[in-house]
């Protein structure tokens, strides 16, 4: 046990709390597959799946099994290295995101002092995916489908950054550990910052493709979009993937505006992950609310939306905390 | 041509119509009932009222009924009138105040007049709360079924059947509302033109019997344009199939040819299509092979070897032409005896080489003088009985336009001529059905063509004088010659049903002598079977001719029963020699019981040709339906597929199923007097609006259970390569669009076979794009010298010759193998004169042996007043008795009980 | 500027709104029903399984008019008229294609004897496509359905054993043709 050196010991545990995560993250996912159809069952007053297992849980199972025995078909006419490097980056870049979203003070993959840049660059990375699986597999709903994801992540993702700017000048780091921090010593951002808030709330489900901005996968206009020629489990990594977004953005809105692991008004400081775990678990759970109530725009209101709407709020919020910033100097 | 003025629009119409022919004739709606375009106005049901205005300013008119007014120049009328429209449903209403409630269990539901009629005046509710009367009804027989309740008394039935098809034992009792149409009492209806009564009644009195018992509704029929193959008439017919099985044979309306009416013969002579005892299966030695098989089989039995073919009068242009084509034209044969072969080529050398045209079966009617000589029509060619009856009543046309009587005023018509008639003369060898409209002289065949001969030299002197004719025939013959003189188209009708060449030679002699009269003559001459003529313009050898068999010899016996044509030893004989017979026919012969290879052919619904009527109209019969959609699988094939394929397998080549253009192009191409065939009717490639035409009514249901059973899979419909027809109602199946072959008669609307009015340039007119069929023959008038006057007739002591009679029912090859046809058909019997039996010491009803040289038969015996002493009358094609004219009896001898 | 502010503002507000109104739903009582646990009420006029009917005599009312089938949207009934010795029509074969067939009812509008009706009943799974053609024996039952007093033959003008003509509800005895009487 010589080279079990303390330092060592201390990669090694590093490593497997990596590992926990990146797992806990993935089951999380997938998990949600199940989670939205019950959830979506009793917003509408149904049951959603409720034949296997208590509570239907082990649907779950079902369809991971039903998934992983389909034939993993390639259709003759798609570019097949690109159609099979898509679905990889749809589940990877997103999940890899999460290294730098800290769970508890002690739990977390990596304390980057560009965690924020970091968060950014992967989700501009994402939209990589989309972009490969519609153009590879050459069929015109798909390639409208990745037009649309695409245009519609890129305008989003403008004011994505931008909303989080006022932040970062009020903290005066990109690190999420001092953001945390900054936000235990004086108040949740979700005050101060609330058009900052809201405009990255709205990016976030923006750039998930998540209802009501799911232009992309338009089932009644582009059958399913860029997504369409896949099926077994590449499908299921897109399927996955987008899950996986749903859990980053929830998480990252806990840690940017809702102070992390900390409980409100200091309570309970024992239990961080408890904190994190439930604020995380009401933003998966709005997710899924969005997507019960409300109707899918347009494609030029989304657009609209973006650039006319958007985009000036978050302007108008960085310019504010900014002259506040300076006043306090 | 008039101007009329209908609900504000302005038309030009025809000012001798009636003003319902000239609305129907436009297209518009006018509910009728007892009106029909054959049988004229009577005004009796007074549903074709419209109201008439005195000029543009009248506003309120009156009523009138339509087919009563006559057109005028710049009459305002109006069909869409409140108060006509009102009288019109009052009308129906009232109609149907005695109606039963059985639309759901009456044969006519589906197609019926009285139906559409209702519907189109938006009658909708019963009022009438008091008790319906009713009627009993009467049997009629095998054909017609009678439900007297759903009688609406239009008066059409009696109309028809006795003033237009000259019956006697349908009439109209009663009074009132009570009035009955039927028969004096039970009994089978004796006209041979009654099965018309199915579709000139406007509801469901008088149903077609024989489709009863498989009945479906007309909308559920898979139809095809037809040509009847029981005569060599030619009529147009459409025969409708549901469930693999022919159903139902409707009239097929042809302005040239049979217009509205079909004979019994043609109408219910269906059956042989669905007997189960047909040939289904290539069997070779009776077992049965795979098409595959059995082409590689036969291909090697074939090799060096002479073929030798026998055509058929009664198989299609195209398969004779195969047959021609696999045999080489030096073996093949008509499949004709010398005999019958000599009598059809000089008919078809009157026809081409003679100075008169040939008459269409409606240009008959027009005639106003017809001689008939030697054809019992009514029982060889009945269709065109029934037109003779037309021009002979042409003459009370005459008279009324003479009284400025317009032809359509039925009644009017037939009261001020008062029974007057053309003069039209039957020379026969016994009493016809068309005795009541005409003069008549009863002989023995050759007597009547030296009549025929008298008649041509007294029309023109240059002709042979016959000498030895008593003066009483020849006062006979002189009057009908001025008669014939002195119409203004006389029709000359012969034929050779009496197998006489000299009834023939008479014939083309009168034609001639009017021909240098200058007369505006016809004529019309009846041959023996569908495609005879076609036959005789293809060309061939006779029968006997080829029958000189060698065991080297492979023989192809093409849909002919060479028993029916030869004595049975002769036939024996010639078919002991060869080892090879290969027979195609759709039913079992005795021919093809005796053959080593059996393919089975195709009827003609479930085929597609070309048939030459006895005119000389070459007119395509189209597949009704696919047999191997229900059994899948049923080898039937067209002959002419079977031999085109057979020929390519001989070749070596691989099996080439050729398409019905191709072998019509074939035949055409290769002989230049059928290259009209071509035209007869539109090529495969023809499509209305890009669609092909529909052979199914739009409604046709079932189809995603009529195959279940069989596997609950439903394979995709049968293909018509040969055809412009779809085997589905998806296609072309309106009537705006110009088209001649009309599978079913339906318009919207009209469901009932009034629905032809919408097909035709003017109603009872012809069909507005063109009549179906081209002529093929016109004559050239090249043929001048005059035939020599034949021998009398003389009888030998103690000898009986033979002369054919023949029934409309039992004559026809296939038609008597028709079930509910055989209680029509005649038992066997002979006929011999009232002296003769008196001398013999027989008496009427006595079965009695009649011996030959060859053979004997036992037959019923039949006395006769009319038949010369000396003959004996043996019917044609009843069972047992040989077919063959001018048999010698020797003896006739009483059977001992 | 004020005009499409106040209009985001309200569109904000509807949008909440709704999430609030479908977040209560939550608390609601769920409409589904767990077939095959709990039974599921079917009311007498439910379009489900087809079925022919006899008349109050017993007898088969289907006359093979062939109506149901025309009507039938899918074709997926066909038949065959026959008749019996006593007259009265009766279908030969009777078939209906379940695996056709879409419930639609318009074979039971159009049917004028009231023969072919639509029962309460729609458990008729299969796992072989064969079995779900149905002849006339499996669509045979020996009662009279929802309208138990109706009898065609009462009511049609033809005559049938038993009932000859005039005898059907308001007929009057058949005319004697050779009477003398006006």
């Amino acid at each position: 046990m010589s080279w079990l050196s303390p330092e060592m010991a201390d990669i090694v545990i590093q490593i497997l709390k990596s590992l926990v995560i990146m797992l806990a993250v993935v089951v999380c996912g997938a998990l949600l597959s199940w989670v939205e159809r019950r959830l979506l069952g009793l917003w509408q007053d149904r049951y959603g799946p409720n034949r296997v297992g208590p509570f239907g849980a082990f649907q779950l199972g079902a369809d991971m099994v039903k998934m992983f025995f389909k034939e993993d078909w390639n259709p003759p006419f798609v570019d097949k290295l690109i159609f099979t490097l898509a679905p990889v980056v749809a589940m990877s870049a997103l999940l890899i995101a999460f290294v730098v979203i800290p769970v508890t003070p002690t739990w977390g993959v990596a304390d980057l002092n560009i965690g924020l840049l970091f968060f950014f660059a992967m989700a501009g990375l994402a939209v990589y995916a989309v972009l490969f699986a519609g153009w590879s597999s050459n069929n015109k709903f798909a390639l409208i489908g990745a037009l649309r994801a695409s245009a519609q992540t890129l305008s989003y993702e403008v004011f994505l950054g931008l909303s989080l700017m006022g932040i970062v000048a009020q903290v005066g780091s990109f690190n999420m550990r001092d953001i945390v921090d900054y936000q235990a010593q004086n108040v949740w951002f979700i005050i101060p910052q609330i058009l900052g808030f809201a405009t990255f709330f709205i990016a976030g489900v923006a750039v998930t493709h998540r209802h009501p901005f799911d232009q992309p996968e338009a089932e009644q206009e582009i059958a399913d979009g860029y997504h369409i020629e896949y099926a077994g489990m590449k499908w299921g990594m897109f399927f996955v993937g987008e899950y996986i977004g749903i859990v980053m953005v929830s998480a990252l809105l806990v840690t940017l505006f809702f102070g992390g692991w900390h409980g409100p008004f200091g309570l309970l400081p024992e239990v961080p992950f408890l904190w994190f775990a439930l604020k995380t678990g009401f933003f998966i759970m709005l997710f899924i609310l969005l997507r019960a109530s409300l109707p899918r725009p347009r494609y030029d209101q989304v657009m609209a939306f973006g650039w006319k709407v958007c985009l000036p709020l978050t302007l108008i919020n960085l310019l504010v905390t900014g002259a506040l910033v300076l006043a306090a100097q | 041509m008039a101007t009329i003025h209908i609900d504000g629009k302005t038309y030009e119409v025809d000012g001798s119509d009636n003003l319902l022919q000239a609305c129907l004739s436009l297209g518009l709606d006018v509910p009728y009932f007892c009106w029909h375009p054959s049988l004229g106005s009577v005004g009796s049901c007074r549903q074709c009222a419209v109201t008439q205005y005195n000029d543009e300013n009248d506003k309120r008119g009156r009523l009138v009924m339509s087919c009563m007014a006559p057109v005028q120049d710049n009459m305002w009328i109006s069909v869409e009138d409140e108060e006509a429209k009102k009288f019109r449903a009052s009308v129906v209403e009232w109609l149907m105040t005695n109606h039963p409630h059985d639309c759901p269990v009456c044969e006519e539901g589906g197609h019926c007049h009285l139906q559409d009629m209702t519907v189109m005046t938006g009658h909708n509710k019963r009022r009438y709360r008091f008790t319906k009367r009713t009627h009993q009804n009467q049997e009629l027989g095998p054909f017609v079924a009678h439900e007297m309740n759903r009688c609406i008394a239009c008066y059409r039935c009696v109309r028809y059947y006795k003033d237009y098809a000259g019956g006697t034992d349908l009439g109209v009792y009663g009074a009132h509302d009570n009035v009955y149409f039927g028969r004096v009492e039970d009994g089978v209806l004796e006209s041979e033109f009654s099965g018309n009564l199915t579709e000139v009644c406007p509801t469901g009195v008088f149903t077609d019997k024989t489709h009863s018992e498989r009945y479906n509704r007309k909308w559920d029929m898979q139809f095809a344009p037809s040509i009847c193959h029981g005569c060599s008439t030619g009529c147009n017919i459409s025969p409708g199939e549901r469930y693999g099985e022919l159903r139902r044979i409707e009239n097929r309306f042809n302005g040239e040819v049979n217009q509205y009416f079909l004979c019994d013969r043609g109408r219910f002579g269906y059956g042989y299509v669905n007997r189960t005892d047909r040939p289904r299966q290539v069997l070779l030695d009776g077992q049965a092979l795979s098409i595959d098989t059995a082409f590689a089989r036969l291909s090697d039995r074939l090799k060096a070897r002479r073929l030798v073919g026998i055509g058929s009068p009664r198989a299609s242009l195209e398969s004779n032409h195969a047959l021609k084509e696999l045999v080489g034209a030096e073996n093949f044969s008509t499949g004709l005896t010398q005999s019958e072969q000599e009598l059809l080529e000089l008919t078809l050398d009157i026809l081409q080489n003679g100075p008169l045209p040939t008459s269409t079966l409606r240009d008959v009617e027009a005639h106003d003088a017809v001689f008939v000589l030697g054809e019992d029509l009514t029982q060889t060619a009945p269709r065109i009985a029934l037109a003779v009856r037309q021009a002979a009543k042409g003459k009370a046309t005459e008279i009324a336009a003479g009284m400025k009587i317009q032809d359509w005023h039925a009644l009017a018509v037939k009261n001020v001529a008062q029974n007057a008639l053309y003069p039209v003369f039957i020379a026969s060898t016994q009493e016809t059905r068309l005795d009541d409209v005409a003069d008549t002289l009863h002989a023995a065949p050759a007597d009547l063509a030296r009549f025929g001969f008298a008649v041509a030299h007294f029309i023109d002197n240059t002709a042979p004088v016959v000498t030895g004719l008593s003066n009483e025939v020849l006062a006979q013959a002189q009057s009908l010659a001025l008669s014939l003189l002195a119409a203004r188209r006389p029709l000359l009708v012969a034929g050779s049903s009496l197998g006489s060449r000299a009834i023939l030679e008479a014939a083309a002699n009168i034609a001639k002598a009017l021909k240098n009269r200058e007369k505006a003559a016809s004529i019309s001459l009846v041959v023996p079977e569908a495609n005879s003529l076609g036959l005789a313009l293809l060309g061939g050898k006779p029968l006997e001719s080829v029958l000189d068999l060698s065991t080297a010899d492979a023989l192809f016996v093409l849909e002919n029963d060479l028993y029916r044509r030869l004595d049975a030893q002769r036939v024996d004989e010639a078919l002991s020699k060869v080892s090879t017979l290969v027979v195609l026919d759709h039913q079992q012969t005795e021919t093809l019981k005796k053959a080593q290879f059996v393919l089975p052919a195709a009827t003609f619904a479930e085929a597609d040709g070309t048939l030459v009527s006895q005119e000389g109209r070459a007119q395509r019969f189209f597949q009704v339906f696919d047999p191997t959609f229900y059994k899948p699988g049923d080898q039937v094939r067209e002959s002419w597929r079977w031999l085109h394929g057979l020929s390519s397998a001989l070749k070596g080549q691989a099996i080439d199923w050729t398409l019905l253009d191709h072998a019509t192009e074939a035949c055409a191409a290769a002989v230049p007097a059928l290259a009209g065939i071509r035209d007869a009717a539109p090529k495969a490639s023809f499509r209305i609006k890009g669609l092909k035409l529909a052979r199914e009514p739009l409604r046709y249901s079932g189809r995603t259970a009529m195959r279940a059973k069989i596997n609950v899979h439903e394979p995709r419909i049968p293909q018509d390569q040969d055809t412009a027809f779809a085997f589905s109602m998806e296609g072309y199946s309106g009537t705006q669009e110009l088209r001649q072959q009309i599978p079913f008669a339906w318009a919207p609307g009209w469901n009932s076979p009034s629905a032809w009015n919408k097909f035709q340039d003017e109603v009872g007119g012809h069909l507005r794009a063109g009549d179906p069929g081209v002529r093929l023959i016109e004559p050239s008038g090249a043929d001048s010298h005059w035939f020599s006057v034949c021998a009398a007739y003389q009888p030998e002591a103690g000898r009986f010759i033979s002369v054919p009679v023949h029934h409309i029912f039992g004559s026809g090859e296939m038609s008597a193998l028709t079930p509910v046809m055989q209680s029509r058909i005649p038992a066997p019997y002979a006929v011999v004169s009232s002296e003769d039996a008196e001398r013999l010491g027989l008496k009427d009803g006595a079965q009695v042996q009649l011996r030959s040289d060859t053979q004997s038969l036992t037959v019923t015996l039949n006395l006769s007043t009319q038949l010369q002493p000396g003959l004996i009358g043996l019917p044609v094609g009843i069972s047992a008795i040989p077919v063959k004219a001018g048999l010698v009896i020797d003896a006739i001898e009483e059977c001992v009980q | 500027m004020i005009r499409s502010i106040i209009h985001i503002l309200h569109g904000t507000y509807t949008q909440l709104r709704s999430l609030v109104m479908v977040f209560s739903h939550a608390f609601r009582k769920r409409d589904t029903l767990q077939y095959p646990e709990e039974a599921v009420y079917l009311p007498p006029r439910y379009r489900g399984r087809i079925v022919l009917t006899r008349d109050p005599d017993g007898q088969e009312r289907c006359v093979a008019c062939n109506l149901c089938a025309v009507a039938c949207p899918a074709s997926c009934i066909s038949l065959q008229k026959t008749e019996a010795e006593d007259g009265r029509w009766y279908p030969e074969f009777f078939r209906i294609n379940f695996s056709r067939c879409i419930f639609c009812g318009m074979c039971e509008e159009a049917c004028p004897t009231t023969a072919i009706q639509l029962t309460p009943d729609f458990e008729m799974a299969d796992f072989r496509r064969q079995d779900l053609v149905y002849e006339k024996e499996d669509l045979l039952i020996s009662g009279p359905g929802k309208y138990p007093e109706y009898n065609f033959y009462r009511v049609s003008g033809l005559s049938i054993t038993g009932k000859p003509k005039g005898a059907a509800q308001n007929e009057a005895a058949p005319i004697n043709v050779k009477g003398l009487l006006p």
